[in-house]
């Protein structure tokens, strides 16, 4: 979800390149230089999975996993959500450039309470409940991003208000394409290599 | 490096040599960056409609001083998200004013035409000239030109990973769908769907931070202390100034057309 140049009020703009800003200097203090490669692969892989297209009904989706990224990066998820963002407006003319704050926070700030609030429970629990849990947050990340849009657009003036009601409404089947998603990925990471979500859980402390 | 991202097809300059093509492309790094950072606030500050058509023009001609396609670029710029048009559709019917005509009940305002022209304007010209000036350089180099103008060396560091293994991982991702193509996958609204690529997606991952604890025990092999030397050094010349001054000429222009229209 993009916000474009133009459409938010500068006050709106300015607050969320601030916030944005402060949630990247956090997020990069977690980061000790030795996590910095695994982060930096991560932060692709999550590029990449926002060009995968998934079919829903007769359209299609392109995904986000912001709760995914949350839960495996933690506060880590803030920095490497913003380099995706920030390659994607300079290279691929998605969203904007003064609006980049306040779409880093659209998708990270979510994404990080997920990880910080379901995170620990995950790579505690066997699989087949750590799924149900992940599921639970990749249902929240997205309605957590569509709430933080509505807020941006709302502060910005009230003509955007009935098309913030339907974009929360338009999200309804996206939240549950990526609460499924996110469950079978976490279900299979857990399998495979356990370890995963503790990984930047250590490298945090 | 930067196939994905870049678009363009695989050449010698992903070896490190410099690329130079078009006028804009010679022009330090550096100053691309900070005059679309300043093209960016003045546009955005605009709000007269001939200030802002002055505004995509000025983009418009940015790209075509540049080594950019055309129509790709310009298909790039147009394309929004999905809910955003939507928003610009529903502007006219939710901003009170002067009526157009009246569909369903629903009035549509000249006021809210004009606000939805006006955010798809800047929208436009913002991100043109951002893809024109900074787009447009090889992903490496922004990297360096970003720690060069004082970004934190950490957050450079990981845009530095993450540009170079985008790559890697889209390759990664193609061979695990032909490899579900081959198994007959076929996508569709339903639950299978939704989980095998839920599976591909934790695959990826897995595989993912697996490739990223091989790159750093052979980057520790090679003496890795946890910092990159950036060796790339830009420097000033004449050029520079002049694509400065015609940028700040340009937004001057844009800041005059706004006060007198």
């Amino acid at each position: 979800m993009h916000i474009v140049d133009g459409a938010l009020a500068n006050e709106v703009v300015i607050g969320g390149a601030v916030l944005a800003a402060g949630g990247v200097a956090l997020g990069l203090r977690h980061l000790p230089l030795e996590k910095i490669p695994a982060a930096g692969v991560l932060s692709a892989c999550f590029f990449t999975a926002s060009l995968i297209h998934v079919p829903i009904g007769p359209s299609s989706v392109h995904l986000i996993l912001n709760g995914l990224a949350g839960l495996v990066l933690g506060w880590a998820a803030f920095p490497a959500l913003f380099v995706g963002l920030l390659l994607q407006a300079v290279f691929f003319g998605f969203g904007g450039l003064t609006v980049l704050g306040v779409n880093t926070l659209n998708i990270a700030l979510p994404a990080v309470l997920v990880g910080l609030l379901l995170g620990p429970v995950i790579a505690r629990s066997r699989p087949p409940v750590a799924a149900l849990w992940a599921g639970l947050g990749g249902a929240l990340a997205i309605t957590g991003t569509t709430l933080v849009v509505a807020v941006a657009l709302v502060l910005s003036g009230d003509e955007f208000l009935p098309a913030a009601r339907l974009v929360f409404f338009a999200h309804l089947p996206v939240i549950a394409v990526e609460a499924l998603l996110t469950g079978a990925a976490v279900y299979l990471a857990r399998q495979v290599k356990p370890e995963l979500f503790a990984s930047f859980r250590k490298g945090a402390a | 490096m930067g196939h994905t991202l870049s678009g363009a097809a695989r050449r010698l300059s992903e070896t490190g040599a410099p690329q130079a093509e078009g006028a804009l492309a010679r022009v330090d790094p550096r100053a691309r960056i900070l005059a679309a950072l300043l093209f960016a606030v003045v546009t955005v500050a605009l709000s007269t409609l001939t200030a802002l058509l002055a505004a995509l023009g000025g983009a418009l001609a940015l790209l075509a001083l540049s080594p950019m396609p055309a129509r790709r670029t310009l298909r790039r710029m147009i394309l929004m998200d999905g809910f955003i048009l939507f928003m610009l559709v529903l502007l006219p019917f939710t901003v009170p004013g002067e009526a157009i005509f009246t569909l369903w009940g629903l009035t549509a305002s000249w006021q809210g035409l004009a606000q939805a022209i006006e955010i798809g304007l800047t929208a436009n010209a913002v991100v043109l000239a951002l893809m024109v000036l900074v787009g447009s350089m090889e992903p490496v180099t922004l990297g360096h030109a970003l720690h060069a103008l004082r970004c934190p060396e950490r957050l450079v560091h990981l845009m530095m990973f993450t540009i170079r293994y985008i790559e890697v991982l889209h390759e990664e991702y193609q061979r695990l769908r032909v490899s579900m193509k081959v198994r007959g996958f076929r996508p569709g609204t339903n639950w299978h769907t939704y989980r095998s690529i839920g599976y591909l997606v934790g695959m990826m991952l897995v595989r993912a931070i697996e490739r990223s604890e091989r790159i750093l025990d052979a980057m520790k092999c090679r003496g890795f202390d946890g910092r990159i030397p950036l060796l790339e050094r830009f420097a000033y010349a004449r050029r520079d100034a002049v694509f400065a001054g015609a940028m700040l000429a340009l937004c001057a222009l844009l800041g005059a057309v706004e006060v007198l229209a």
